[in-house]
């Protein structure tokens, strides 16, 4: 919404600065957005005459001149062809900033000439685009600021705008003289009393109106027109365009320029038919579907089923409350012309308006809200200003339904402004506040005026109060805690756990990223996703089209793009959620991370070497084991598709109860992401991960054996696809009261053992509780443990 | 060396204020019901400033009548989830990841706000403004003045927009001095209507909500200049701007070093 502040104090008495008036808009919840003082950039410039001008001795379109300023008489050379002795010019002096060429003047020298300043055109101080010549003053006296001149002679070409922000609930502030009322509630001046006009209608009107009965529930309420004959339209006045001009608008004609007039002076919206295109009666109706009309935007629009319309005996030609037709537009060469006022369903008007794509001024204001209390005068205005600007004479009213009835009043609890606010306003300030805004107090009742749709409860009155006061007035009071003392932790253990996760990975030496939630859908599908059910209806790219089934599309796309920079070693981690449908709670938080390239960079130690799945085992159990996880887990192969088929295990509490993966990303999967590999990563699903069962705080008794223990080393031959991890297990497994630990410390394959064979050297650890162990005890253990591994794995005690 | 990323970092700054004052912290679905993001809300469909949310919609398959679901737009509807399984009195903060379809110099369609819920029978805006003011002192380290303006959201009743005191010099921003003022936050009196949502009695109680961007707070303790950044992944950015696994955001530690 923009506003000049000549046009303001049409409505408003005041002496406030524009400054003081955009400081206030904002606090009263009119946000500026800016303001526009032509006259701001002006302030330096002042009024000096030629008195001399002579050709410049090395240039042909340049001429010197002397000039009587303020500080005396200066040389200034000029290369305007009006430059010439005897005119009075706007002077800008070394120092100066000249807001049209962006430059603050210093001494020059043109061409071996000294040039103490510059004379400007329009144009260099963006009061037009006006730069055939150097501006030339018909009055005005030496040293005379250039301001005050303007001030003085031509007031409209420093009028400063305003353009403020207006919330949806603010249907009344798209009216200048709603945003005066909100200024005048503050104090800032007077709200001037507003002429009502009576137009006497000179003749029956010869269109009717209708509404169809399917129509008057939340369609159109009322309906109401006249018109005026022998109107001669043409450009309207030059006050009028310049208003217009002034915010944005382009000036049509007299008629057109009327309507606008309304529409940004008191929120009413109009509209005006050439009453000699109108075949027969209007008609305000819904649509069955499929009409079209040609707008007066110049596109033709095909309306769905059931959004309201006006038509004639011939069509639709005006879409109610959003746009008229071209057809029946206004022209030069209109002479009758048909006034029409009526108020509008807001929620229609937002359907229809959405559906159809249009967005008009008379649009934003019959969804948001307009006064239909002044339906009726507004005919009454317009057709005066109409019959001023125009000539002509005018009809009866026809209308067709009923101003309706917006009456309601709501009680004012004085009380209510310091419990809900915590401000405190006496009682007879926030009645006068409502009575300025419009409110009619009766008793404690507070009668709501028909232009303030947005006012709904005693919540709304108290708003109203402590807005007109100010906002910046509260002082702040403490919060008390709910309970005195330390306060409790807070965090879930769903929270609690993102965090240690989080933290674990980059003291890992992962860097943490925040990926969209959104991704291709290719890179979705290979991931298990990019289906409709997770696709968005509205996406913002095309590669940001499907929500993410899983946190590793996203980080290799990072490490693709890190790649192309010339990173190669990476070692990137995310926490967050991933999608599985479409529906609220179909989503999960995972802990993913993924390695890349080198374990480090080249140095001296030459000790770097490629990563591999060994390194996302080892971080992928840190961060279990950081989490609580239990330490006791199977590791099972058949994971997704994007790990490598046989580099890769999924960390199990059971065959169906998997909490994390980790292994090589599938080479293929790799490729299709453009990321050069191989890569190895891991997933955590922690919210798998059980709660301990253990509530207490307390750590088990520590049992610590004084007996030595021993160790025995194993090399077993098995088939090469046995998985070493069986082996320990089944080794672990041969007593479990006497082994403590067993641990891998050698591995080889093929060469002398044939074939498909591998060879696993482990060592076990015995511990002994009661007595040191005799040889023939650790022979027995040795014995079983052979057995075990033999029974689980197929293999042998290599020989 | 890894590296925690500034939403994680500014996340648990923020949480570690709002604990020591009461407040939990709730988290809820990204994708959301239009009710619990909108209507819950006091946007009804119809309102304009539904339109003006830049909203997300999920799609629908052919023939399922139900209106989309949408990416949560704020972090509002955890509010009403919040209320639902609590009921009141009730203290939130409500941190997380939310979508809007604008992408420019300062847009991006994913970001990250913090909102919070305080509910009682005697829960003033002055009780807001105090709660702010001790927020973002704790937050930047330094006193920081507040100044509220009258606004409008839907949700709450009366709003308020709230600038943070601040200079501007030499193109920097620096909190807690000066007399120029920046806007950082929506907030207001919970609307009846919501607090109805949430099957709270707003006969009976009353309170405040606010919300705020974590990424935006973050540019303005940090320096950090570009949003878009945030989510890039830059290996370059991620180390210049992350910060080291075991600088835990505590408040008798400090926040930040």
């Amino acid at each position: 919404m923009k506003f000049t502040l000549s046009w303001l104090k049409e409505h408003l008495d005041t002496q406030a600065s524009v400054e003081e008036i955009a400081e206030t808009l904002t606090d009263l919840g009119l946000e500026v957005e800016e303001v526009f003082d032509p006259a701001s950039r002006l302030k330096p410039f002042t009024l000096a005459k030629v008195l001399h001008a002579e050709q410049h001795p090395d240039a042909d379109r340049l001429r010197v001149c002397r000039v009587m300023t303020d500080e005396g008489e200066k040389q200034i050379v000029c290369g305007a062809p009006n430059a010439r002795a005897g005119i009075t010019v706007v002077l800008c002096k070394p120092g100066d900033y000249v807001p049209g060429i962006d430059t603050t003047l210093g001494v020059g020298k043109i061409r071996g000439v000294e040039s103490h300043g510059m004379m400007a055109s329009e144009r260099e101080l963006e009061l037009s685009d006006e730069h055939n010549g150097i501006i030339e003053l018909p009055s005005g006296e030496v040293g005379q600021k250039f301001t005050d001149w303007l001030v003085a002679n031509t007031p409209e070409k420093i009028d400063p705008v305003i353009e403020i922000a207006i919330t949806p609930n603010r249907a009344d502030a798209l009216g200048v003289r709603g945003v005066a009322r909100d200024l005048a509630a503050r104090g800032l001046g007077s709200l001037k009393p507003v002429k009502a006009e009576t137009v006497a209608g000179a003749f029956p009107c010869p269109i009717t109106v209708t509404i169809d009965e399917d129509t008057r529930e939340s369609g159109c309420e009322v309906f109401a027109g006249r018109l005026i004959r022998g109107v001669k339209n043409g450009p309207s006045p030059e006050w009028l365009q310049r208003r217009l001009k002034a915010i944005g608008l382009r000036p049509i004609s007299a008629l057109v320029d009327v309507t606008n007039f309304f529409t940004f002076d008191r929120n009413r919206p109009l509209h005006v038919f050439d009453a000699d295109k109108v075949q027969g009666n209007l008609r305000v109706h819904r649509t069955v579907g499929g009409e079209t009309m040609l707008g007066l935007d110049e596109k033709t629009y095909t309306f769905g089923a059931g959004q309201v319309v006006i038509s004639d005996a011939t069509g639709v030609e005006s879409i109610g409350g959003i746009m008229g037709g071209e057809h029946t537009g206004c022209t030069e060469e209109t002479v009758n012309v048909f006034l029409e006022a009526a108020v509008w369903d807001r929620i229609q008007i937002a359907t229809t308006g959405r559906a159809l794509k249009i967005n008009t001024d008379a649009r934003y204001r019959n969804e948001r809200g307009i006064d239909p209390a002044y339906n009726m005068q507004a005919l009454e205005d317009a057709a005066q200003m109409i019959l001023d600007l125009c000539g002509g004479e005018a009809s009866d009213v026809v209308t067709a339904g009923a101003v309706p009835d917006v009456a309601r009043a709501y009680k004012l609890v004085p009380t209510r402004v310091q419990s809900l606010v915590g401000m405190d306003i006496p009682e007879a300030e926030q009645r006068a506040t409502l009575e300025r805004l419009g409110f009619r107090m009766d008793g404690d009742m507070a009668w709501v005026p028909s232009w303030r749709p947005d006012v709904l409860g005693e919540a709304d009155l108290v708003e109203e109060v402590a807005r007109i006061a100010s906002l910046t007035k509260l002082v702040g009071k403490p919060l008390p805690r709910v309970q005195a003392g330390v306060p409790k932790p807070i965090l879930t253990q769903g929270q609690a756990r993102e965090r240690i996760a989080r933290r674990t990975a980059a003291a890992l030496g992962y860097n943490e990223c925040v990926t969209y939630s959104f991704i291709d859908q290719p890179a979705a599908a290979l991931f298990g996703g990019g289906t409709e059910a997770t696709m968005l209806a509205n996406p913002i790219a095309s590669d940001m089209s499907h929500m993410r089934p899983d946190l590793l599309p996203g980080l290799l796309r990072a490490a693709a793009r890190n790649q192309a920079r010339g990173f190669m070693d990476l070692a990137l981690f995310e926490v967050g959620p991933v999608f599985s449908g479409g529906e609220p709670g179909e989503q999960a938080v995972q802990v993913t991370g993924v390695l890349i390239g080198r374990t480090g960079p080249k140095d001296v130690h030459g000790t770097s070497r490629g990563v591999d799945v060994f390194d996302a085992k080892t971080d992928v159990e840190a961060i279990l084991s950081a989490l609580g996880a239990p330490a006791k887990a199977m590791i099972l192969r058949n994971g997704q598709g994007w790990w490598h088929p046989g580099r890769h295990g999924q960390i199990g509490l059971g065959p169906k109860k998997i909490i994390a993966t980790f292994g090589e990303l599938h080479p293929k999967v790799l490729r299709e992401m453009d990321v050069k590999g191989p890569a190895v990563a891991f997933t955590i699903w922690p919210e798998e991960i059980p709660a301990p069962k253990v509530k207490t705080a307390a750590r088990p008794a520590l049992t610590l054996h004084a007996l030595q223990a021993v160790e025995r080393d194993f090399a077993f031959v098995v088939d090469e696809r046995v998985e070493t991890i069986n082996i320990v297990n089944a080794a672990q497994g041969a007593d479990k009261a006497l082994i403590s630990d067993v641990r891998v410390f050698d591995e080889f394959i093929g060469g002398a053992l044939g074939e498909g064979k591998k060879s696993v050297a482990i060592t076990v650890r015995l511990q002994p509780v009661e007595a040191t162990l005799k040889e023939a005890e650790i022979e027995a253990v040795a014995a079983k443990i052979v057995e075990k591994v033999a029974k689980a794995t197929g293999g042998a005690l290599r020989g | 060396m890894g590296t925690i990323h500034p939403v994680s970092q500014v996340t648990e700054e923020v949480n570690a204020i709002f604990a020591d004052m009461g407040f939990a912290v709730a988290e809820g679905p990204r994708i959301e019901t239009d009710w619990y993001n909108f209507d819950a809300l006091n946007i009804p469909g119809h309102h304009p400033a539904r339109a003006e949310m830049d909203t997300f919609y999920m799609h629908r398959a052919e023939g399922d009548n139900r209106a989309p679901n949408v990416l949560r737009t704020h972090t509002s509807p955890v509010q009403i989830r919040s209320m639902e399984a609590q009921g009141a009195p009730i203290r939130i903060i409500c941190p997380g990841g939310v979508y809007r379809a604008d992408y420019d110099q300062t847009h991006t369609p994913m970001f990250h706000q913090v909102e919070g819920l305080a509910i009682d029978k005697d829960l003033s805006m002055a009780n807001l403004k105090w709660v702010l003011e001790e927020f973002f002192s704790a937050y930047f380290g330094t006193k920081v003045k507040t100044r509220f303006r009258a606004s409008h959201f839907p949700f709450t009743e009366p709003s308020a927009e709230v600038d943070i005191q601040c200079s501007w010099e030499g193109g920097t921003v620096k909190v807690g001095e000066g007399d120029g003022w920046l806007e950082v936050l929506g907030s207001g009196m919970v609307h009846p209507k919501v607090l109805a949502a949430g099957g709270i009695d707003p006969e009976v109680y009353q309170g405040f909500a606010f919300g705020m961007g974590i990424d935006r707070i973050a540019m303005l303790k940090y320096g950090i200049p570009d949003l878009r950044a945030f989510f890039d992944s830059d290996l370059r950015w991620l180390r210049h701007y992350g910060f080291a696994a075991l600088d835990v955001p505590t408040l008798h530690g400090g926040l930040s070093r």
